[in-house]
């Protein structure tokens, strides 16, 4: 098992080797230990390894994954995973803005909070977040799950398309062209899947949940909907 | 006076402020309730690159034979911080356009073109296709705000990055393209419903400012490990400022598109009332590099209304290193030709004023989504137009260098040029024709 330690290897250093796995290499667990917030870790990856990082990362932590699993053993900074493609990142602390912006695929599970913006331009993305999350939350999202175990701050889901909202706590305001939907027993199946996949057993009464998503009156421009923008 | 002599009126005299164009359009919008939403970019008149003109050879300066001596016209660009930085043969780039925006064979046929003569091209709003990929030698990759199509293979798989915070036509505002062009494969590549007007953020989803930009920018090169050159774009709003911000975040190339740039949609307030002409955008651009003592280390790309190769050779005789065109690469594919006029009268317009590239109706097949319309247009045959198009732009600004004595394009100077009008040398920072006053410089 690699053990890179940031105190004595660059960031190009570490980012280097993972970016130069190949498909079928045998390295599949790192360890990265005193990322002391630098920016970048683990960004890019593009190989089915698992990632353990042990400390708190600066923005855009394992930007753009694809197929990796990666775990920050602390907080993240500003758009973890932002852009993801498939894999897994998993947050066990806090996460700042914009968690799993513009992500098309994968899986964000952050254990703490996130903060404003979380899930904003989301393509696809599954995320779950096991505190609250802040302002503007699903901003203009298009695709995928926003699930929220505690709150949601205003303007959640402002201009969304067609992504799904799950907020099991209260909603401080949703923005333009978000309303609430019936719970379905599709979408509880969808809820159970999505939890599971978070690590979260049982332990939920799905029928907290309240769902959120797109009354698509702002998909054409029309005049009598000048008011909303 | 007689009963008739009462009725005898001074001649009809229309408003100069209410003219015929404002009067129409407070009627479009009375009748309509929307703003007017077009293609292309100001149409108003503007200080441009027409107010200055080179002095040329005389005594104390010698020209170099039109025929005989070389004068160079390459261009590298990204050496300062990228492992594979891309060198042009020409200072000449097309500017981002979205596929979506403009049709598959129209991407192609720029492709063909910049590929034949050595230049790049530019993905726009939507991402990369594979058609653009495959025939653009150079190709620039766009991270928009709206991330549409935004994907780390064809990040790699580009030869350059563009950052993208603003465009000339509409700096501050974000992009649109109307549903009749949001196509199945359309909707697909952005990940939207199909045929819904979509609206592009105006703002990056995951940073905001400066300081955010330089993370932003160091997370692109260690995405794509440190290889390609990394541009940001930024419409004419604040050239100094923000040329200086863009080298402090860690660019490799500033590119800034002045009012005259076209865009697909928006709206025409914004058009004609949102940025700066690019003449007076230049000077302060360099002027901003030339501080940092980055002058040439971090490559200044101009645009926004550039026609013919002197309007490329003033840009670089003021300091840019290349120059971007996208409306008149789009003329030059068949555009506004005046051979479909009686396609664009059914249509309401002329050629030559067409605008309503958002409508996705352009009987030239350029920008359209409508298989039938796109069809119209040959991709070999306009990527020739194109090629000789920028041929004749490099020519005529080889042309132009030569007669100032220069052997490369680059050395072409501020010294070179006079203006024409008192605001065209404020902006462009030489002095009127005949003088030695740089108004705001000298007095």
């Amino acid at each position: 098992m690699p053990t890179i330690d940031l105190t004595n290897t660059t960031l190009r250093e570490l980012n280097g080797a993972l970016h130069k796995l190949s498909h079928e290499s045998n390295e599949t667990l790192w360890r990265v230990l005193n990322p002391r917030g630098l920016h970048s870790v683990a960004a890019g990856i593009d190989a089915p390894i698992q990632v353990e990082i042990e400390g708190h990362v600066g923005y855009y932590c394992a930007g753009m994954n694809q197929r990796a699993y990666v775990v920050v053993r602390g907080n993240a900074g500003q758009g973890v995973a932002e852009n993801m493609m498939s894999g897994h990142v998993h947050v066990q602390g806090d996460a700042s803005q914009a968690a799993g912006a513009s992500g098309c695929g994968g899986l964000l599970v952050i254990d703490g909070n996130a903060s404003a913006r979380c899930g904003i331009s989301m393509k696809g993305i599954d995320i779950v977040v096991k505190g609250s999350v802040g302002h503007l939350s699903a901003f203009m999202a298009q695709a995928g799950n926003l699930v929220v175990l505690g709150d949601a701050g205003e303007a959640l889901g402002d201009s969304i398309y067609e992504a799904h909202l799950y907020v099991r706590g209260s909603v401080k305001g949703l923005g333009a062209d978000c309303i609430e939907k019936p719970l379905k027993e599709h979408h509880k199946a969808e809820l159970q899947k999505l939890l599971s996949a978070a690590g979260v057993n049982g332990s939920v009464d799905i029928g907290e949940f309240r769902r959120y998503g797109s009354a698509r009156k702002l998909y054409h421009f029309h005049i009598d909907n000048v008011g909303s923008y | 006076m007689t009963a008739h002599d009462r009725w005898i009126h001074t001649p009809p005299r229309k408003s100069a402020t209410f003219d015929d164009y404002s009067i129409a359009e407070i009627r479009r919008a009375a009748a309509t309730g929307i703003y007017d939403i077009r293609g292309a970019g100001t149409k108003r008149k503007l200080p441009h690159f027409d107010d200055l003109l080179f002095l040329g050879a005389s005594i104390s300066r010698y020209p170099l034979e039109g025929y005989r001596e070389k004068c160079a016209t390459d261009v590298t660009i990204g050496a300062r911080y990228a492992k594979k930085p891309i060198t042009l043969k020409i200072p000449i780039t097309i500017a981002g356009m979205s596929f979506g925006a403009l049709s598959g064979p129209a991407k192609e046929a720029l492709g063909r073109g910049a590929s034949a003569v050595g230049t790049s091209t530019t993905t726009g709003d939507g991402g990369m296709t594979a058609e653009e990929r495959q025939h653009s030698k150079t190709l620039v990759y766009q991270v928009l705000p709206s991330r549409y199509g935004m994907n780390p293979n064809d990040l790699r798989k580009a030869d350059a990055i563009e950052v993208v915070v603003g465009q000339g036509a509409k700096p501050g505002g974000g992009g649109m393209l109307l549903g009749q062009k949001i196509t199945k494969r359309v909707a697909d590549m952005r990940r939207l419903p199909e045929g819904i007007d979509q609206r592009s953020a105006c703002r990056h989803p995951d940073w905001t400012g400066p300081d955010d930009l330089e993370i932003k920018i160091l997370e692109l090169r260690e995405i794509t490990d440190w290889e390609k050159p990394v541009y940001v774009k930024v419409g004419a709003s604040r050239p100094y400022y923000d040329t200086a911000l863009a080298v402090k975040a860690g660019a490799d190339a500033v590119v800034i598109d002045g009012m005259q740039g076209g865009t697909a949609a928006t709206q025409d307030v914004f058009i004609e009332n949102v940025g700066l002409p690019i003449l007076s955008a230049i000077a302060p651009a360099v002027q901003a590099l030339q501080d940092l003592g980055m002058h040439r280390q971090v490559q200044l790309i101009v645009s926004g209304g550039i026609r013919n190769g002197a309007d490329v050779a003033k840009c670089l005789a003021l300091g840019a290193d290349a120059v971007s065109i996208g409306t008149a690469a789009l003329i030059a594919l068949g555009d506004n030709d005046p051979h479909l006029e009686d396609a664009y009268r059914a249509l309401g317009t002329t050629a030559g004023a067409y605008d309503d590239w958002h409508e996705g109706r352009d009987p030239a097949g350029i920008t359209t989504q409508d298989p039938r319309l796109s069809a119209r247009l040959d991709p070999a045959i306009a990527g020739r137009k194109l090629a000789n198009y920028l041929s004749v732009l490099t020519l005529e600004a080889q042309t132009i260098a030569r007669s100032c004595g220069k052997s490369h394009v680059h050395n072409l100077e501020p010294e070179d040029l006079v203006a024409l009008t008192v605001e065209a040398a404020a902006m462009a920072r030489v002095p009127v024709a005949g003088t030695s006053w740089i108004p705001g410089k000298n007095g």
